[in-house]
């Protein structure tokens, strides 16, 4: 690790909130008690008017900057992004990022106990949304006496995030940084995220999603539905380059082992990710995801939703990323300047697909840390 | 004003207090930053170059990166009261497409250009016989970005066939100043023209 690096955070230490006050869901549904884990980088300045609140996508989790140790050898998954002068940079904010309800990594998720049981939730974890966090991150806030944020950001579903604190509580935030992004799924989205499910849900570890109770993982079924995530995060182009047609061994063996490299690699991927992630998290963050429908409540109309929204925008799109095309991003902006609420959208040139929005890049990391410069906060 | 070049002087002149503007081809940002401290517009700059993208987050201006050759489809019929294109007429491959556009999207539509009926222009190529250049105009033929020239009387006569309602004219030269000779023949002596487009005519 390199905590000695002048722009990093160095080494952080999660923290966590227990909130007792129950929180009722979109779903209908009402979670008693709840943990959250939370990092924060950077200080509240008196006048609390310079927090950020950083919300993570569909694997990552409240660990966004910096290292947990001395031994790690991977930052946080936005440390390109956050740290001493970087585009959030903690000399000027005090960066939020907690781990969403649901997730595996601390927060309260379908792996805990659940408390009336005394067994883990499982399949009884209700389903949660975009809607659902935005509600637990503001008393998150006020826990932390945060009564404004200066901007949330997030890429992906964590820019969904960011656009439904918009629209969620418009008086408190004075910017939402959306990354990535976009209004809804496309049903070619949803598909995927369906074939996803499929691909945990018919593992026969599954047990109905009460595998912590058989002692067993789905970790066939997790492993495949990564292997198809991490296709359709990447490019055509950056697959191409990275493997092309590359054998693992020198010849080929005609038989239905690995021959290719780009298959030995999602294997790869999908294992390292099964070996620490929650097949019922994968299932409920995917099911936020397609979930996700802000101008639903206006009858589809996107820019009737931002008519009240008061918060400036900062929207950026990847050229390569086909998931969350700049298509995406632009029926975002388009039903903003209909609106009219400030927005900036810019277009980034990258090969890395839908990835790209956590990969070093000149262009995105100037005009991310412009924007953010440009955000007045007291001394 | 004195940071602003001459001739977006001269079209802070025509903005009314207080607009919804749409600067297309923007560049830095300067002219919408200065209507937004001085005039109280709102809008925003449409621009394709990145580092002119970055300038303008820079300058707290709202920008969109944005292709004009690909239309402003974004954009709802006339939402914006005034929308603004100086000095890149010339460079668009459909400049007839995009003055469509941007009589679709603004009330009014403000464009700037440089002559080529400049008597200089006329001159140099009469007597030397070779395509023009200049300060205005200094790249060479087979690499300019200025493919669509023309003059005021093209752009009127273009204006007049498409119903086009032209509600200001500006003829200056490039440090923005108007002369007797200018008034007298703009097309032989206006360096830069400066055109307001009203909505189109009712007639047609």
């Amino acid at each position: 690790m390199s905590t000695t690096k002048t722009d990093s955070v160095g080494i952080v230490q999660p923290q966590t909130r227990h909130f007792e006050e129950p929180l009722l869901l979109e779903c209908g549904k009402v979670i008693e008690q709840y943990d959250i884990v939370y990092e924060t980088y950077g200080t509240l300045n008196k006048k609390a008017d310079n927090a950020v609140l950083v919300c993570h996508a569909l694997s990552a989790d409240h660990h966004a900057a910096g290292y947990h140790s001395e031994a790690d050898r991977k930052p946080g998954w936005w440390d390109i992004c956050i740290g001493p002068g970087k585009a959030i940079d903690t000399n000027r904010f005090f960066v939020v990022s907690p781990c969403n309800l649901g997730h595996c990594n601390g927060s309260t998720g379908p792996r805990s106990i659940n408390p009336k049981t005394s067994q883990a939730y499982g399949e009884d974890f209700p389903i949660v949304t975009v809607v659902d966090w935005v509600n637990y991150q503001k008393r998150l806030a006020d826990t932390l006496g945060v009564s404004q944020w200066a901007a949330v950001a997030g890429g992906s579903l964590g820019g969904m995030q960011a656009l439904q604190w918009a629209i969620q509580f418009p008086g408190m935030l004075r910017h939402s940084i959306v990354i990535a992004s976009a209004p809804k799924l496309s049903a070619q989205n949803i598909a995927f995220n369906a074939v996803a499910r499929q691909a945990i849900m018919s593992d026969p570890d599954f047990h109905e999603g009460r595998y912590y109770d058989h002692g067993t993982v789905p970790i066939n079924g997790l492993k495949v539905a990564r292997m198809l995530g991490h296709i359709t995060y990447l490019s055509d182009d950056a697959m191409g380059d990275k493997f092309g047609r590359e054998l693992k061994n020198e010849q080929l063996n005609y038989d239905y082992g690995v021959e290719f490299q780009v298959e030995s690699y999602l294997r790869h991927q999908g294992e390292s990710f099964a070996s620490h992630f929650d097949a019922n998290t994968y299932l409920l963050m995917t099911k936020a995801l397609d979930y996700f429908d802000p101008a639903s409540k206006e009858g589809g109309d996107l820019s009737a939703v931002f008519k009240k929204v008061q918060a400036k925008f900062f929207l950026a799109s990847f050229t390569t990323d086909w998931r969350f095309s700049p298509e995406r991003s632009k029926e975002i902006v388009s039903a903003l300047t209909d609106a009219n609420r400030d927005v900036s959208y810019i277009e980034f040139e990258s090969n890395y697909g839908h990835d790209a929005f956590l990969v070093k890049n000149d262009d995105y990391l100037n005009a991310f840390s412009a924007y953010m410069q440009n955000i007045e906060v007291s001394k | 004003m004195s940071q602003l070049r001459p001739e977006l002087e001269k079209i802070c002149e025509w903005i009314e207090p207080g607009s919804r503007v749409l600067d297309l081809g923007c560049g830095d940002g300067a002219l919408l930053d200065w209507l937004q401290r001085n005039r109280q517009v709102t809008g925003y700059g449409v621009e394709i170059d990145q580092q002119n993208v970055l300038s303008c987050i820079k300058n707290n201006v709202n920008i969109i990166q944005a292709d004009l050759e690909a239309g402003l489809t974004d954009f709802a019929d006339a939402s914006f009261d005034y929308v603004i294109m100086t000095q890149a007429l010339q460079a668009l491959h459909r400049p007839d497409k995009t003055l469509d556009e941007m009589l679709r999207v603004g009330r009014k539509s403000i464009v700037t250009f440089p002559n080529f009926g400049l008597w200089k222009c006329r001159l140099y190529l009469s007597i030397k016989g070779r395509m023009p250049v200049s300060k205005a105009l200094p790249a060479p033929w087979y690499d300019t970005k200025n493919i669509h020239l023309c003059t005021v009387k093209d752009f009127e006569q273009f204006c007049e066939q498409r119903s086009m309602v032209i509600s200001k004219r500006g003829i200056v030269d490039y440090e923005h100043q108007s002369s007797t000779l200018m008034k007298l023949w703009p097309n032989l002596f206006g360096e830069v023209a400066l055109y307001q487009l009203d909505e189109k005519s009712q007639c047609d």
